[in-house]
């Protein structure tokens, strides 16, 4: 099959372009994405949260390469055969590009890896991902935005995950750009409008190599269901993730967040309570 | 035609010519989730394959 805009041939459909084509069709649509949702200002400093995976790579990658002012934070959640393959690339590719990246752990933050607190194929997702954002969050307080790899994919399954939850109250919390609210960091997706497949044809494009791990905990999750789901649909009707964001982009602003932000007596760090969600499981998991 | 599929991770042998589209299809696997290289370049699921080649099918799905 030929690039719609030359002779050579494709590497993608819808659009259907070469690999030059293609590269250039990615990086103007990023870059269009940071521009129209105000995303980031030359002088600001920003933090990518990276895990390793092709999503965050290509945060830092592209970022980087559009000349803004940006390092790397990783946590390592301490899950063995998986975050330390990730990790071990992160590392490479910083140290390659001369990125600063500073990696921060479950072990030194609560005193135990993720591993020896829930076993294997039990859920995990709720508690590792409370001390994740507790973490980037807590790390990020001198940088100006936090950059995260999420995509079309990620962004879809969580509106219809909320739906399908009935959590709509939680969709003031999604979008290309969070609020600015005090105690949080703000948090800026560029990848926002970009599908999973297309960043993994440009990170291929690019040699990223990065590692395929599979989190041993993300297996039988609830979003792996709702990402099955999707991917079917998506599959035979092209276009349903973009037509969910779009509508949901178009009522996101009818939508506010309803609690009002406290902060932790016990870590200072902006909540809905008394205490924060992060120090409570704390708690629990020094108790394990 | 050797195959190397990534996730779940595994090398299969099969007879196939034909379109990377039905070869998808013969193994069940979902085009929104994969990418497809043939002798480590890029194709698309329109591209024909054929019993001489090497093909990778690469998982998009993140892993986290």
């Amino acid at each position: 099959m030929k690039c719609s805009k030359c002779s050579n041939n494709a590497v993608f459909t819808n659009p259907t372009l070469c690999k030059e084509h293609f590269i250039e069709y990615f990086e103007t649509k990023v870059k269009d994405t940071i521009k129209q949702n105000n995303m980031i200002q030359k002088q600001e400093k920003v933090c990518v949260a990276a895990s390793g995976g092709k999503d965050s790579i290509t945060t830092l990658y592209l970022l980087h390469k559009f000349g803004y002012n940006v390092e790397a934070l990783a946590v390592d959640e301490g899950i063995e055969g998986y975050r330390d393959h990730t990790l071990a690339f992160l590392k490479d590719f910083c140290e390659e590009k001369g990125i600063i990246l500073h990696i921060k752990s479950y072990q030194e933050e609560v005193g135990k890896r993720l591993d020896t607190v829930v076993p294997k194929g039990r859920p995990a997702c709720n508690i590792c991902g409370t001390f994740r954002r507790h973490l980037l969050n807590k790390y990020t307080q001198d940088y100006d935005k936090i950059a995260t790899g999420h995509n079309l994919d990620d962004e879809s399954q969580a509106v219809l995950m909320n739906l399908l939850k009935a959590q709509i109250n939680l969709f003031a919390r999604q979008g290309p750009k969070t609020k600015q609210i005090k105690g949080f960091t703000q948090k800026i997706k560029p990848l926002y409008l970009m599908k999973e497949k297309e960043i993994m044809t440009y990170s291929y494009i690019k040699g990223f190599n990065t590692p395929y791990n599979e989190c041993p905990y993300a297996k039988d999750s609830y979003r792996a269901h709702v990402r099955d789901l999707l991917n079917s649909i998506e599959s035979k009707n092209p276009g349903t993730k973009i037509n969910l964001i779009n509508k949901y982009l178009s009522i996101r602003e009818g939508f506010s967040q309803d609690k009002e932000i406290r902060f932790c007596e016990v870590c200072n760090s902006p909540c809905s309570s008394q205490i924060c969600k992060a120090c409570r499981l704390k708690k629990q998991v020094k108790a394990v | 035609m050797k195959i190397l599929i990534e996730r779940p991770k595994k090398e299969i042998e099969i007879e196939f010519n034909g379109k990377v589209k039905d070869l998808l299809i013969k193994l069940d696997i979902n085009s929104e989730e994969v990418i497809i290289a043939k002798n480590k370049e890029i194709i698309t699921l329109e591209d024909d394959v054929s019993n001489e080649d090497e093909i990778e099918i690469l998982s998009v799905v993140s892993g986290g």
